[in-house]
Order: structure tokens, then C-alpha cells, then sequence
């Protein structure tokens, strides 16, 4: 049972990367276009330039 | 004088160079739209920053300082086929905005704390009928203790803050048990803790806020996303005013930049968009969207214009006075400040719900503690499990089973082009059982339409119309719109007060007055039959039309009216224009109740007449006369060509040409209100199923968060149903 010693410290610290991760998101603005950002991971990248660089 | 557009007022300067600004555009619906823009943009030097939002229908753009004008990037925008235009977020939505992200920031602490707790007690339940040892299932006890207390304080606070306005105004809402809900379930599981008892209910008080904050969230973006739109079409509508900056030079400016006393400009066929006076020049002017009368009134020196007045012949300069300044305006102001404060005394259901429920779970335990103590149990025992009774009765599912079938049914509305103002709208317009019409630009279109039409040869009524995009004259532009017409013809002169003439084929054409076109016969027959009609005459030629130019009805107006008599909702007319036209409306219609010439506080006297008869009636105006009577009403709506005034006090706007989506919201309300109530009464029954087990002391943590997340799917699956629109009326 001592393995909870460091088990449950670890899904805790888990947990509050997840909810860090969640807030820095949210203040990021990575929810205001919900729409938008379904459609833009399926858009085409910017056509590759023609004459590579030499 | 051609003036410029000048549109600084919305760019936003933010330091390190960079200047920004929102727009507001028409028409992106897809991806592609979304990448075209972006590019189209961006092409453009000195832009760093091209970014759409599809949610909201807007882009932001970035420039460096100085480089760029405003004016060039709506250019590109039409080049592209889009139509925009600058937009400044109104105090309200960003009042929401902010609202919307802390209710998510809540969410996330809620979700993190919920499901850590949970993480803990699974292990505490399993092992309370296994093996584990008290001092593990204190540990345990200890770190929920840590994560929910703090997690709680800071996500509980829309219904803290909510409950303890309430009980400062004295009065009840339903976050006052939710509060004590889980104020106690938190207090007595530390207690519990600290006496090495067996059950704790800190994942039940976290999960109970997690529903109930995802369920006002959904609320709140649903209500969010209308305001938007709202906002946009606001925005689109694109009102400026021509305004003088020199004695003889004038700019374009949006009317926000406007301020009393400038000198605005307004030419025949415009629409004032501000409050003023006239000071120079002579016209005719049609107030109809401010007083409902549709015949054009004289306008010189001195006259009060209100925005919304159309200028028909002359052009004038009006100086803008302060928006109360107006004898008709203040009088509008006043009584819609007592019609708004009569209203304000609605009581939600969500509310009375609350009322009745909230003092029967507390006597419900207080009668419980009461009870064990008689039966010998300890007061601590007594006590344990009236709270117990408190947790399981907290009403998570009552919280939800409103908002819910709220957001699903503002949701089901705005596809039908109904945008909700006011969230406790719904209920009140699913009570309706009297509509009551404005006539001028609610059942009649806000636009003039030509009425005889069908007898016109196609060929003559494109080259009239492709003629008549020469006039600025509202008759003329009403010739153009209705034959569809887009090229001009070229050569064409206009002749002050009688028309415009040129040559096709080497034949004359006129279009203007009959006697301009020599068909004063044919006018005046057309105008025997209708006298309501504006006439203009058409002649190439040897050939000569006169068309009948009036306000027409909305194409379905009749199909909406008859649709709401089926159902026993009456219907009736007060309009502010003269007897004969609408009574015209009326017959035609088929509606029996109608009155014409009314003022806007007759419109309050009927509708508090109707009021005090305990009917609950349906306002429908756009006018700045119906202002007060949208708000004395019950519920209101209005068309979005509606005056700014109205729009803000009616609970429902409809987008569109249509009545139709006036006999739709109603439909879908009442739906939505038979909803509303089933999740109470299921919501209630569910309570009523395990308050035995709490009573009998039978309440685990494990019971109580069944019941909870039970209850809260039931009553979110039911009002999903909403979305099924069963047409009940059409």
C-alpha cells in the first residue's frame, strides 16, 4: 500500500495539468470560434510555392 | 458632392504600432468562404493579422499604423462577394462574453474537482464493504476534503452569488437550496471526516455543480450566439449619416460618431438615421415607421425628424438634437419606463417552482431529525441523515430542467429565423391567446412593392426598372427593386420633381409623374380603384403603363393570421395609420377586431383593456409608436427592419420577409413550456422516489450520486425532445 504514497500525488498532479492546461486554453481564445476551428483543421495548407528555394 | 466614407471611428489603436478592427460580414457560411477571406486579406501589404470567426460571422483585422484605410478593406471584402461592415461590440455582449468564460472557467474546476474526488471515493465505497482500513479511508476522506473545498468555493459562485441576491431582496430562487444543498453536504462531510465516520458527500456536492454549471453554460452560449447575430445584422444594416464637416464639405460617418448638434445631410430616398430638425430646405417626408401613418407629411425649417423618417423629394439639412430632446420621443420614453417596470413583475417558473419546493425539502427535514430523535436515534445520527435528505433533494434536475429545454428551444427557433431577446420569453409566449398587429411594416413589408405587376409586359417593366435606377425617389426605387434590375441605362437626365428621361432605340423614354408621361387617364383610373396607391407612369414611345406603387403584406401574412384563429388565439389590428387602409388590411386579412389613427398611449389603453379581460397578449410592432405597447404587453416581438427603440424592447425578433416564424415561435414555446414542465414534475417524482431512502437513513454517497446524475440525463434526454419542432399550429 505505500505505492499510494506516490500514486495518488501523481493523479492528482495529472489532473491539474489537464485543468491548467483547460484555463490556459480558454484564456488563449481557443473557444471562441468553436465552428471555425472544426473546419480549419480539414482546410488545405497555403499552396506550396512553385520555384523552390534554391 | 460625393463624400467620403470615413470609418475611424471603429479602428482600435493597440500600441506597438498595430491597428485593428472587427467586421461584421455577410454571407461566410463554409470553410472555403473562411480561407478565400483569410488569403484575400492577407494579400494585402501591411496586414498582419486576416482572422475569421465562423461562430460569430465576423473577421478581425491587423495593420500596421497609418498604411492602410479602413474604407479599402470592405472594398476587398465586395470584391470578394462579401458584404461587411465595421462593428463595435455592444456593452451588453461583452458583458456576456466575459460571463461565458467565466462559467467555463468554473466548468473546468468543477469537471477537475469532480472527477479527482470521484477518483478517490470509488476506492472508499469498494472498500467500505472489502477490507480497507479507517486510517486509509480517512486519508482518502482528507485529500477530497482538499481538492472539493477549494474547487467548490470558486465554481459554486454563479449560484452563491445568485442565492444571496435573492435572499437580500428577500425572496426565494432556486439557487437558495442548491446554496444550502451543498453549503451542507461540504460542512457535514468535513465533520463526518473528522470523526472517522464512514461516509462523506464531497463528490456528490462537486458533480451536482459540474451539471448544474454545464447546464447554465449551454444556456448562456445559446442566448450568446442570438446577441451575435443580432449584433451583425445591426452592424450590416450599415446606418451612417452624411454629415457636414466643412461649410460646404461633407463626410460619410457611421451614425456612432454623430454627436448632437453636427449638421447632417439628407437626400430624397434617404433614411434618417438620427433625431433632429430640419434647418434648411423643403421636402416631403414619410413618417410612417415612427407614427404608423402612411400618407407623406411636409417637412420645412423647424420640423422634428426621428430617425427612421424617409425623405421623399428635397434634400435637407438637419441638425441633430440630443435623443430626448423630441416632444413625440419623450413622451415614447415615458411611457415605455412605466410599461417596463409593470413587466419586470414576472415571475419565472423556474422560480415558482422554487417557491413551492424549497420550504417542503426543509420541513421535509427538519421532520426527519425530529422524527429519528423521537424514535431514540443520537442527534448526531438525526442529523447526519436530515442532511442527507437535503443532499438527495438538492435539486440538481430542477436546476437543469429549464435551462435545458431553453437552450434547446431557442436553438430550434433561431433555425427558423426567431432571434430571442430575453431569456424568460419563452414561457410568457407560450401563455399567448390574443396577438395584437401594428399594420405599417409588421403585416404590410417595410418596403413599397408594385402592385398591378402581373399586368405590365416583362419587356417594359425591365426597361422601367433598369430606368428607374437612375431616380433616388422611394416610388422609382421600389420600380427598380421589383423589376429586378441591375444595369442602368446610360444618358438617362433627371427632371427636378417631375422624373427621369433618356433614349433607347432612338425613342424617348420617361419615367416620372403621369403628367411628365402624358398618362394622366390611365393614373387616374388606377387611382379610382386604389386610392391608397402612389402611381408612376412609364412611357416609351407609343407605349405608356402607369404602375401602382403601395405597401404590400407581408406574402403569407394571411396563411400566418388564419393559422393563429384555427387555433382560438385572437387577433387584432391597432395601427397609427388612417381608417381606409386599414381597413383594406383588415378585410383582406380576414381579421374582424381593427383600429386605425392610434395613438401610442391608446395602443397601452387597449392593451391594458385586453389585460384587465386576463388575456395575455402578443405584441407585434416595428414602429417607434409601438415601443411602449411591445413592453406594456405581455410578450413582444418585431420585425428586424424595426426602429433601433423597438428592437431593444421586444423579447423576439424575426428575421425575414415572412410572418410565418410569428406563428412558429408560438408553436415551439408552448412545446417548449409542456417540456418545462414535464422535467419538473419528472424531476420532483424522481426526489420523490429516493427522499424514502434518505429518510430511512439508507443515503450513501454512492446513492445520492445515482440519484443525482439519474435524474439530471432523464430530464436533459426529455427536453432533447424539443428539438423535434412538431408544428402545432401550421
Amino acid at each position: 500500500m505505500e505505492v499510494l504514497v506516490f500514486l495518488v500525488p501523481l493523479a492528482l498532479m495529472l489532473g491539474l495539468l489537464g485543468l491548467v492546461g483547460f484555463l490556459w486554453s480558454l484564456r488563449n481564445g481557443q473557444y471562441d470560434d468553436l465552428e471555425g476551428a472544426g473546419w480549419r483543421a480539414i482546410a488545405d495548407d497555403d499552396p506550396i510555392r512553385e520555384n523552390p528555394a534554391p | 458632392m460625393q463624400a467620403t466614407r470615413d470609418f475611424s471611428h471603429y479602428v482600435r489603436n493597440l500600441g506597438s504600432g498595430l491597428s485593428r478592427i472587427d467586421l461584421a460580414v455577410e454571407g461566410v457560411s463554409c470553410a472555403a468562404c473562411m480561407s478565400k477571406i483569410e488569403r484575400g486579406l492577407s494579400a494585402l501589404p501591411d496586414v498582419t493579422l486576416a482572422r475569421v470567426n465562423l461562430t460569430d460571422r465576423r473577421v478581425a483585422l491587423e495593420w500596421k499604423e497609418g498604411a492602410l484605410d479602413p474604407a479599402g478593406f470592405i472594398d476587398r471584402l465586395a470584391e470578394l462577394g462579401y458584404k461587411a461592415y465595421p462593428f463595435e461590440p455592444v456593452r451588453a455582449e461583452t458583458m456576456e462574453n466575459e460571463q461565458a468564460s467565466f462559467l467555463l472557467r468554473c466548468l473546468g474546476v468543477a469537471a477537475f474537482g469532480a472527477m479527482n474526488v470521484m477518483m478517490l471515493s470509488v476506492p472508499v465505497w469498494s472498500g467500505n464493504v472489502t477490507d480497507m482500513i479507517p486510517e486509509q479511508r480517512d486519508f482518502f476522506h482528507w485529500l477530497s476534503a482538499l481538492i472539493a473545498l477549494p474547487a467548490a468555493a470558486y465554481s459554486g459562485q454563479p449560484f452563491f452569488r445568485s442565492a444571496f441576491r435573492a435572499m437580500r431582496a428577500r425572496t426565494t430562487n432556486m439557487d437558495v437550496p442548491i446554496s444550502i444543498g451543498i453549503v451542507l453536504a461540504l460542512a457535514m462531510s468535513v465533520v463526518e471526516t473528522i470523526h472517522h465516520a464512514e461516509h462523506a458527500y464531497f463528490d456528490a456536492a462537486l458533480m451536482l455543480i459540474t451539471f448544474l454549471v454545464a447546464g447554465r453554460y449551454l444556456d448562456q452560449s445559446m442566448r450568446r450566439r442570438t446577441r451575435a447575430v443580432a449584433g451583425n445584422l445591426a452592424a450590416l444594416r450599415a446606418e451612417t449619416a452624411t454629415k457636414f464637416v466643412g461649410a460646404d464639405e461633407i463626410s460619410e460617418v457611421p451614425i456612432a460618431a454623430v454627436q448632437a448638434g453636427d449638421i447632417v445631410l439628407l437626400r430624397p430616398g434617404e433614411r434618417s438615421t438620427v433625431d433632429g430638425s430640419v434647418i434648411e430646405g423643403q421636402s416631403k417626408i414619410d413618417q410612417s415607421l415612427i407614427t404608423g401613418e402612411t400618407l407623406p407629411v411636409k417637412a420645412g425649417p423647424g420640423t422634428a425628424v426621428y430617425a427612421g423618417t424617409l425623405n421623399l423629394s428635397g434634400a435637407l439639412r438637419v441638425r441633430v438634437s440630443a435623443a430626448s430632446e423630441g416632444t413625440l420621443l419623450a413622451e415614447i420614453s415615458r411611457l415605455l419606463e412605466n410599461a417596463v417596470q409593470v413587466r419586470s413583475r414576472y415571475v419565472q417558473l423556474a422560480d415558482r417552482a422554487a417557491r413551492l419546493y424549497a420550504p417542503v425539502v426543509h420541513a421535509a427535514a427538519v421532520l426527519t431529525m425530529v422524527g429519528w430523535v423521537a424514535l431514540g436515534a443520537s442527534w448526531h445520527d438525526a442529523i447526519v441523515t436530515a442532511i442527507a435528505v437535503l443532499i438527495i433533494t438538492c435539486p440538481c434536475a430542477l436546476g437543469l430542467a429549464i435551462p435545458a429545454v431553453q437552450t434547446v428551444v431557442s436553438g430550434a427557433m433561431f433555425r427558423t429565423s426567431v432571434l430571442l431577446n430575453s431569456g424568460d420569453a419563452i414561457e410568457r409566449l407560450a401563455e399567448v391567446d390574443r396577438v395584437v398587429f401594428d399594420k405599417t411594416g409588421t403585416l404590410t413589408l417595410p418596403e413599397l412593392d408594385v402592385a398591378n405587376a402581373a399586368s405590365i409586359p416583362t419587356d417594359v417593366f425591365d426597361l422601367a426598372g433598369r430606368l428607374a435606377l437612375a431616380s433616388h425617389h422611394p416610388v422609382a426605387a421600389a420600380v427598380a427593386r421589383a423589376a429586378n434590375a441591375k444595369m442602368p441605362l446610360a444618358g438617362v437626365e433627371e427632371v427636378t420633381g417631375q422624373g427621369v428621361h433618356g433614349f433607347v432605340d432612338g425613342l424617348e423614354v420617361r419615367l416620372g409623374r403621369p403628367s411628365f408621361c402624358g398618362a394622366d387617364e390611365l393614373a387616374d383610373d388606377i387611382l379610382c380603384r386604389d386610392p391608397e396607391a402612389s402611381v408612376v407612369a412609364f412611357h416609351h414611345g407609343e407605349t405608356r403603363h402607369v404602375f401602382a406603387v403601395r405597401q404590400r403584406l407581408r406574402p403569407d401574412a394571411a396563411r400566418a393570421v388564419a393559422a393563429l384563429q384555427q387555433c382560438g388565439i385572437g387577433v387584432e389590428i391597432l395601427s397609427g395609420d388612417r381608417e381606409p387602409a386599414v381597413r383594406h388590411a383588415a378585410q383582406s386579412l380576414g381579421i374582424q377586431e381593427w383600429r386605425s389613427g392610434v395613438t401610442p398611449s391608446d395602443k397601452i389603453a387597449r392593451i391594458e383593456e385586453l389585460k384587465r379581460h386576463s388575456f395575455r397578449v402578443l405584441m407585434v410592432g416595428d414602429g417607434m409608436n409601438d415601443a411602449p405597447a411591445l413592453a406594456a404587453a405581455h410578450v413582444s416581438m418585431s420585425p428586424v427592419t424595426a426602429t433601433h427603440l423597438s428592437q431593444a424592447t421586444a423579447d423576439l425578433v424575426f428575421l425575414g420577409d415572412r410572418l410565418t416564424p410569428v406563428v412558429d415561435a408560438i408553436s415551439f414555446s408552448r412545446k417548449a413550456l409542456r417540456l418545462m414542465r414535464q422535467n419538473l414534475w419528472l424531476a420532483a417524482g424522481y426526489n420523490l422516489l429516493a427522499v424514502p431512502l434518505a429518510i430511512a437513513g439508507l443515503a450513501t454517497p454512492l446513492v445520492a450520486a445515482a440519484a443525482m446524475s439519474g435524474s439530471s440525463l432523464l430530464v436533459i434526454l426529455n427536453a432533447l425532445r424539443a428539438h423535434r419542432g412538431v408544428r402545432e399550429l401550421s
